[in-house]
């Protein structure tokens, strides 16, 4: 089975297709950072902190609006794999965005994500093939058993400023009874957040 | 026929281009409203159903205007639902929007508005030669749960602006329902609330405001269920202890009763 998962996200083009790529314990995440930093093309990626990502409908869902701004010509970093890695913040700053959710020198666990669009169509053999010469690490599935061993909820809380705890008397009336699955409620918050950054008027 | 095409042709046209890239089925119209189509779709993945809310723009109105006022509106909905989550109100899920295209996708909600579950149960128990007033158990937890859910959305500060029996659904709960002996006692009234359709919601803590969504409430079931109005007090006796000020907005209930929802403009 290959590592490589290759998507088409539900009301996108289906030129546009989603490679996705997950690694444990990288080595050289400051050589890569780097390749963003000069802008080799070579490395054309979202390089995510995988540590922040709640699941996998949380990173396609950065990649979904990502692309739907880049079909609506609206993007507002420089291509759409950065623009995939600022739709994961909850507000407009952009270089804090890339701080907090894309590579750093200290990331270990790896996201990658690959859009395949009409004028630089990246087939999923050549993905493979380049991120297996270029990453030191262990590719592992990108699947919500694998992700959740990599999140750190506190830091995701945090970002997203979830931590429910200040005033509001919060939860006096869990209306309807039984908590649900809580990973599940912090994806369904993550995701409201997301859609709302930019939100002005 | 004719006609038929026609509209086809048109809506063809007028869709945004998210209609038009593919899913794995092709968004099914469920409900029109005076401002907003309402379809069934699938967000990222087949596997996720969503609720796609598309508001048209109107041809009457100045396209400057019409503009802006569908973007404030799809923002303002995405706005209070979020809250709403945040707060553990129990709403839909916000999932992406697009407010210069004029859309707003949110979690599907499965299950049917209290209204229909309503009618069936009431439908039921006269089939049955039921007498008011006798096992009626089932719609007094209804109401309660009614009241719960609203008094916890004006709790943090969010009114609806329509809150009718059309828009509470109520979902059944996970799996239970669905072992369960369908057979014998199945309670048509049972399951979670979830309030739908924050068109016309706004964030206020006014009194006012509140104790006109509540009149709303009872004006709707007064009139598509006399038989359950009888029942209403119960909505607001759980409404009353849900939070602090709610008996303040139960006193101004008893006001907007007696002149209807529009406040007087004289004097």
């Amino acid at each position: 089975m290959a590592l490589l998962q290759t998507l088409h996200l539900e009301h996108l083009p289906s030129s546009h297709a989603i490679h996705a790529a997950l690694y444990r314990d990288i080595k050289n995440a400051t050589h890569l950072q780097q390749q963003l930093l000069n802008g080799n093309t070579d490395f054309e990626y979202a390089f995510i902190d995988a540590g922040v990502i709640v699941s996998k409908i949380h990173a396609l869902a950065a990649a979904y609006r990502a692309v739907n701004d880049l079909l609506e010509n609206r993007l507002r970093s420089r291509n759409v794999h950065s623009e995939i890695v600022f739709s994961l913040s909850p507000n407009n700053n952009i270089a804090e965005s890339f701080r907090r959710f894309g590579i750093t020198p200290t990331t270990t666990n790896l996201l990658i994500i690959k859009v395949s669009t009409p004028t630089s169509p990246a087939a999923a053999s050549e993905v493979q093939e380049h991120l297996t010469s270029s990453i030191e690490g262990e590719q592992v599935p990108f699947e919500d058993s694998v992700l959740s061993q990599m999140t750190d909820v506190a830091r995701i809380k945090k970002i997203y400023k979830l931590n429910s705890g200040g005033g509001g008397g919060k939860k006096t009336g869990q209306v309807n009874g039984a908590k649900g699955d809580e990973r599940k409620e912090l994806e369904v918050l993550v995701l409201g957040a997301m859609a709302l950054r930019g939100v002005t008027n | 026929m004719k006609t038929e095409t026609k509209q086809a042709v048109n809506k063809q046209r007028v869709l945004p281009p998210v209609f038009q890239y593919p899913s794995a089925a092709v968004p099914l119209l469920i409900t029109q409203g005076a401002e907003a189509l309402l379809y069934r779709s699938t967000y990222l993945l087949p596997s996720i159903p969503c609720a796609l809310k598309y508001r048209p723009s109107k041809p009457y109105r100045h396209p400057i205007l019409d503009v802006r006022l569908t973007k404030h509106r799809i923002l303002s909905e995405a706005r209070v639902l979020v809250k709403c989550k945040r707060e553990g109100v129990p709403v839909p899920a916000v999932y992406a929007l697009d407010e210069a295209a004029g859309w707003l996708m949110i979690e599907w909600i499965e299950g049917e508005v209290v209204r229909i579950r309503l009618n069936e149960w009431l439908k039921r128990r006269k089939d049955e030669d039921l007498a008011e007033g006798v096992d009626d158990e089932q719609l007094l937890e209804l109401m309660t749960r009614v009241g719960s859910a609203v008094g916890r959305l004006h709790a943090v500060g969010v009114v609806h602006g329509d809150l009718t029996t059309s828009n509470l659904m109520l979902r059944p709960r996970s799996r239970e329902g669905l072992n369960g002996d369908l057979g014998a006692a199945v309670n048509t009234l049972e399951g979670d609330i979830v309030l739908i359709d924050f068109g016309l919601a706004s964030q206020s803590q006014a009194d006012e405001d509140r104790a006109v969504d509540l009149y709303v409430l009872e004006r709707a079931f007064g009139s598509t269920h006399p038989r359950a109005e009888s029942l209403f007090g119960e909505v607001l006796r759980e409404y009353g202890k849900s939070f602090k000020g709610a008996n303040v907005v139960l006193k101004k209930l008893e006001e907007v009763r007696m002149r209807g929802r529009k406040r007087s403009m004289i004097g």
